[in-house]
C-alpha cells in the first residue's frame, strides 16, 4: 500500500470543494444502484485501484480489510464529503434499503452520525437501542439478532459494549455488519474517519509518524488506528502509563515511547485518547494532575509540534485531563473536523456494503 | 440419551472379556490376558481365565453355555473404569444443562465408572442432606458411582466451614471439599479449613485464582487478549493462589488438590512442593492439554472457560507434567451450559465446557497416539491417578480376583469426529466439536453391569 496520493496538504476547505464537483452531482440524478462505480471514478488512481479492490461483505475490524480496501473506502469517502456536509443535497443511492442501528450502549455522537449517514443516501433508518445485555431481559444475543432479521433490515450498524458482539452477529444473520465500536476491542470507522482526515491534511501517510497517547488499555480507538496506520505505512508510536499499555502491545506493531516530550518533535500527528476519570481509582495511575503533566497534551507542548502537525481527538474529551482547552481548540487541532468528515466515512462504507455488492453480486461474488 | 439394549444381566451374569490388552496401572500389568467376571466381580485375570468357568482358553467366539457371555476384545484394551475427579452434574437446580442420569450416561460413554460430583449446585452441597441426595440419585440411575464433593465454606461464600465432620460421617463419606470456581480468597479461611479438613483425613481443593487479578477476565491475558479487546487473566492470577495454598498445606501438613492446572509456572510450583515433601496432588483438564487461546479469535462462547485455555507453550507445560506425574489426574471439569446461555455476547456467557465424552479421545490422540506417553501411563492418569486424590472405593484398583468389575474396553484405533449433537449430555457445549480424535471407550462396565455396551449407552435405572 503506497500510491494514494492526492489532495495532499490541500487545506479541509477547498478539498470539500474541488474533487467532489463531479460525482456529487451523478449520484443525484441517477437510480440506486448504478453509482455503484460513478463516485469512484473520479481520478484515475481510484478507477486503478477500484478494479482490483475485494468487495466489502461486513466492516467488523480494520483487521478484516486490506490496504486496497482502505484506499478504496478513503476515497469513496472523500466522493461523498460533499454530500456530507451538504453542499450537496442528498442523493437517492440506497433509497429502499432499511438500516438498523443497534446501539446495546449509550452513545449519542456515534449513533448519531451513522444515522445522518444512512439518511443522506436515502436509507431508511431504525433505532434499537437497549441498554445492557440481552440476557438481562432474558432473551439470548443470538435471540434478538434473529429478531432482526425476521424485520428484514438490509444492514446492521452495531454499537456493544462486548468486544466480539459485531462478529456473533455476523455469524447469526446474513446481512453486512458494520461495527460502530464493541468493547474495547474496534471502532473501524473511527479509524478511517481519523486516516481520512489525516490524509486530506498531510497527503501520503506512508512514513508520516503518528503519536497514540493514552489509554490505550481500554480503548477500542486505538486497536482499530493503529491496524489502519500500519495499513498505510504510517509510523505508530505510543506513550502511556505503563498501567494502561495492553499486554504485548509491542506486537500490534507500534513503537512504544517513554515520554511524550521526546515523541512530539518527530511528531505528524498527536492522537490523544480519551482518559476515564474512573481509571484512577483502580490504581491505573494517581490523578489527573499527574497524568496531565506527564501524558496531557497542554501550550507548552504544543509548541513543540512542527508546524504542519495536527492534533486529534476521538471525544468526547476531558478538557483539562489529556488535552488543554488551549490545545483544542488551537489551529492545530482538527478535532471538529474529524466529525464532519466520520459523516462522510459512514456513508462511504454504507454505500459500499448495500449499494456496490449489487454489482459484485452480478459477477458472481 | 435413551438408546435401549436387552437389559444387562446383573449379578448372576457371567462375563468373558477375551483377547484384550489388560493396562492395569495398580499391578503395573500391560499384557494380553482375559477377564473373567460373575456377580459383579473379578474371578480370574490371566491367560486361562476362561478356567474358572470350565472352560479352556481355545474356546473363543460363540459360548454354548448361555450363562456365560463372552465378548471378543481383540485389538482393544481393558481398564479399569476412569474416574473424574471434577464433574458438574448440575442436579440439583441446574437441571436444565444436566442431571445426574444425563451426566451419568455421558460418564459411561466416556469409558467412567465413577464422577466426583462438584459442590456448586442449588442449593450448595453444604450439608449431608445434600451429598446424600446427589450420592443416592447417582446409585439409582447406577450409570455410574456418583461421589460427591462438599463445599468448604457454607453457601460458597468463603467466610463459614461447612460441616465437614458431618458431610465424612453421612452416607456419601465426604472427604473431599471445593467452593469450586469462586476462590477462597481469605488467607485465614483458607488456613483454618486445611487445619480442620485435616483432622477427617479429608482433601481441600481451591479454585486457583486471585480474585484481585482478575476483575472482569474474559479469557488468558496475553498478545491475543490484547488485540481481541478482552480482559485477560494472567498467569500469575492463577500462580499467586497456587502458592499461597502451597505454603499453608505444607507449613499444616494437610492435603490439598489443586484443580485444573494451566500454566506453565504453576506446574513448576507444584512440582517443586512435591519434591518437598508437600501433600499435594494436581489435575489437568483435556481441553486445557489441547486448546490455545488463539481459538478465541471467533468470540463463540463455547471456547470460554475458567481458568481460560493458555498459550501453546503452557499446554507444552501441562503435557511434560502430565507425562511425569506431576500433575496426578486428568479431570474433565464437564461443565456443562445450557445453549441459550453461551449463545451471548463472550462478555456475558459463562464459563465451562463439556468434556466427558471426549477426554479419554483427546489425551490419546494428544500424547498416546504421538508416542508420548504409553498406553499404561495415560491409563494411569485416568485411574490410579485420580483414586489417589480422594476416596473413591474399589475404582482405580487393581484388576485382581475378588475386585468389583468396574472395567471399561477401549478401542485405540477408532477414528471418530465429534458430533456435539450426538453427546449424551443434555448441554451441546464441546469445545471438540467437529474434530477428528482416535480412542473411544466401547464397552463400560459398572460392577459386571454393561453400562456402555457396543458403543451405547445403557438405560438409566431410573429416569429423571
Amino acid at each position: 500500500m503506497t500510491q494514494q496520493p492526492r489532495h495532499a496538504s490541500s487545506p479541509a476547505a477547498d478539498a470539500a470543494t474541488t474533487p467532489a464537483t463531479t460525482p456529487a452531482t451523478t449520484p443525484a440524478t441517477t437510480p440506486a444502484t448504478t453509482p455503484a462505480t460513478t463516485p469512484a471514478t473520479s481520478t484515475a488512481t481510484s478507477t486503478a485501484t477500484a478494479t482490483r479492490v475485494a468487495p466489502l461483505h461486513h466492516l467488523l475490524g480494520i483487521d478484516d480489510l486490506d490496504a486496497a480496501q482502505v484506499v478504496h473506502i478513503l476515497d469513496t469517502a472523500e466522493q461523498l464529503l460533499p454530500i456530507a456536509t451538504r453542499e450537496r443535497n442528498t442523493v437517492p443511492t440506497l433509497r429502499g434499503k432499511v438500516v438498523c442501528n443497534l446501539f446495546l450502549e449509550d452513545s449519542t455522537r456515534t449513533r448519531i452520525s451513522f444515522d445522518l449517514a444512512a439518511k443522506r443516501l436515502s436509507a431508511e433508518v431504525l433505532n434499537f437501542s437497549a441498554k445492557g445485555s440481552s440476557v438481562s431481559k432474558g432473551e439470548s444475543f443470538k435471540d434478538t439478532a434473529l429478531t432482526l432479521d425476521a424485520m428484514g433490515v438490509d444492514c446492521v450498524v452495531v454499537r456493544s459494549g462486548s468486544s466480539g458482539a459485531p462478529r456473533q452477529l455476523a455469524r447469526y444473520l446474513d446481512v453486512p455488519i458494520m461495527n460502530a465500536g464493541d468493547g474495547w476491542h474496534q471502532h473501524p470507522t473511527q479509524a478511517l474517519l481519523d486516516v481520512f482526515t489525516m490524509r486530506r491534511h498531510l497527503g501520503d501517510l506512508a512514513g508520516r509518524r503518528v503519536v497514540i497517547v493514552g489509554d490505550l488499555l481500554h480503548s477500542r480507538v486505538a486497536r482499530s488506528e493503529v491496524q489502519a496506520l500500519n495499513l498505510v505505512g504510517a509510523q505508530v508510536s505510543v506513550v502511556a502509563p505503563p498501567t494502561l499499555l495492553p499486554p504485548e502491545v509491542e506486537r500490534w506493531g507500534v513503537e512504544v515511547v517513554p515520554s511524550l516530550d521526546d515523541a512530539l518533535p518527530d511528531a505528524d500527528v498527536v492522537y490523544l485518547l480519551r482518559v476515564q476519570r474512573e481509571r484512577m481509582h483502580r490504581a491505573f495511575f494517581p490523578s489527573t494532575r499527574e497524568y496531565q503533566r506527564l501524558w496531557g497534551m497542554d501550550g507548552r507542548r504544543l509548541r513543540q509540534l512542527k508546524d504542519h502537525a495536527i492534533v486529534m481527538h476521538p471525544g468526547p474529551m476531558n478538557r483539562g485531563v489529556e488535552i488543554t482547552g488551549e490545545v483544542a481548540d488551537s489551529d492545530q487541532s482538527v478535532i471538529t473536523e474529524q466529525v464532519t468528515n466520520g459523516i462522510a466515512v459512514r456513508m462511504a462504507c454504507l454505500y459500499l456494503l448495500l449499494a456496490a455488492p449489487a454489482v459484485d453480486e452480478e459477477a458472481g461474488r | 440419551m435413551t438408546t435401549t439394549h436387552p437389559p444387562a444381566r446383573t449379578g448372576a451374569g457371567r462375563l468373558l472379556l477375551i483377547g484384550g490388552r489388560v493396562l492395569d496401572p495398580a499391578s503395573g500389568v500391560d499384557d494380553h490376558l482375559d477377564v473373567a467376571i460373575e456377580d459383579g466381580t473379578i474371578v480370574a485375570v490371566g491367560t486361562d481365565a476362561a478356567g474358572v468357568f470350565g472352560r479352556s482358553a481355545a474356546d473363543d467366539g460363540a459360548s454354548d453355555d448361555p450363562d456365560i457371555e463372552v465378548v471378543d476384545c481383540t485389538g482393544h484394551w481393558i481398564a479399569p473404569g476412569f474416574i473424574d475427579v471434577h464433574t458438574h452434574l448440575r442436579e440439583p437446580g441446574g437441571e436444565a444443562a444436566e442431571d445426574i442420569a444425563t451426566g451419568s450416561a455421558a460418564g459411561a460413554a466416556g469409558g467412567y465408572t465413577a464422577l466426583c460430583a462438584m459442590a456448586n449446585t442449588s442449593p450448595v452441597c453444604d450439608s449431608a442432606a445434600i451429598a446424600e441426595l446427589v450420592w443416592r440419585r447417582g446409585r439409582e440411575v447406577a450409570l455410574v458411582d456418583v461421589f460427591p464433593v462438599g463445599s468448604i465454606t457454607k453457601g460458597l461464600e468463603g467466610r463459614e466451614l461447612t460441616e465437614i465432620g458431618q458431610l465424612n460421617a453421612c452416607a456419601a463419606e465426604v472427604d473431599f471439599f471445593s467452593d469450586d470456581g469462586i476462590p477462597l480468597a481469605d488467607t485465614l479461611v483458607m488456613r483454618r479449613a486445611l487445619q480442620y479438613a485435616k483432622a477427617f483425613g479429608a482433601v481441600i481443593c481451591n479454585h486457583s485464582e486471585d480474585p484481585d487479578l482478575t476483575a472482569g477476565a474474559q479469557m488468558n491475558e496475553g498478545a491475543v487478549s490484547s488485540v481481541l479487546g478482552l480482559a485477560g487473566w494472567p498467569h500469575e492470577a492463577e500462580e499467586v493462589m497456587i502458592a499461597r495454598d502451597l505454603i499453608l498445606a505444607g507449613g499444616i501438613g494437610a492435603r490439598l488438590h489443586v484443580p485444573h492446572v494451566t500454566t506453565a509456572g504453576a506446574v513448576e510450583l507444584i512440582r517443586l512442593a512435591k519434591e518437598r515433601g508437600v501433600r499435594v496432588t494436581a489435575e489437568a483438564t483435556p481441553h486445557h492439554l489441547l486448546l490455545t487461546d488463539d481459538l478465541v479469535a471467533d468470540y463463540d462462547a463455547v471456547m470460554k472457560v475458567n481458568p481460560p485455555v493458555r498459550t501453546a507453550s503452557d499446554v507444552e507445560a501441562l503435557r511434560e507434567a502430565l507425562i511425569d506425574g506431576t500433575l496426578d489426574a486428568v479431570a474433565t471439569d464437564h461443565a456443562p451450559h445450557a445453549p441459550e446461555y453461551k449463545d451471548q455476547e463472550w462478555e456475558h456467557a459463562p464459563c465451562g465446557m463439556l468434556g466427558l465424552e471426549t477426554a479419554f479421545a483427546v489425551v490419546h490422540t494428544a500424547l498416546v497416539a504421538t508416542g508420548r506417553m504409553t498406553p499404561l501411563q495415560a491409563i494411569a492418569r485416568f485411574t490410579t491417578g485420580p483414586a489417589s486424590v480422594r476416596n473413591v472405593g474399589q475404582h482405580g484398583a487393581a484388576l485382581v480376583a475378588g475386585a468389583d468389575a468396574n472395567l471399561v474396553v477401549l478401542d485405540p484405533e477408532a477414528r471418530w469426529t465429534v458430533d456435539a449433537h450426538a453427546l449424551h449430555s443434555r448441554a451441546r457445549n464441546s469445545p471438540f466439536d467437529g474434530r477428528e480424535l482416535t480412542g473411544r471407550p466401547v464397552h463400560t462396565l459398572l460392577r459386571g453391569r454393561f453400562t456402555l455396551r457396543e458403543g451405547v449407552v445403557a438405560d438409566a435405572a431410573v429416569v429423571a
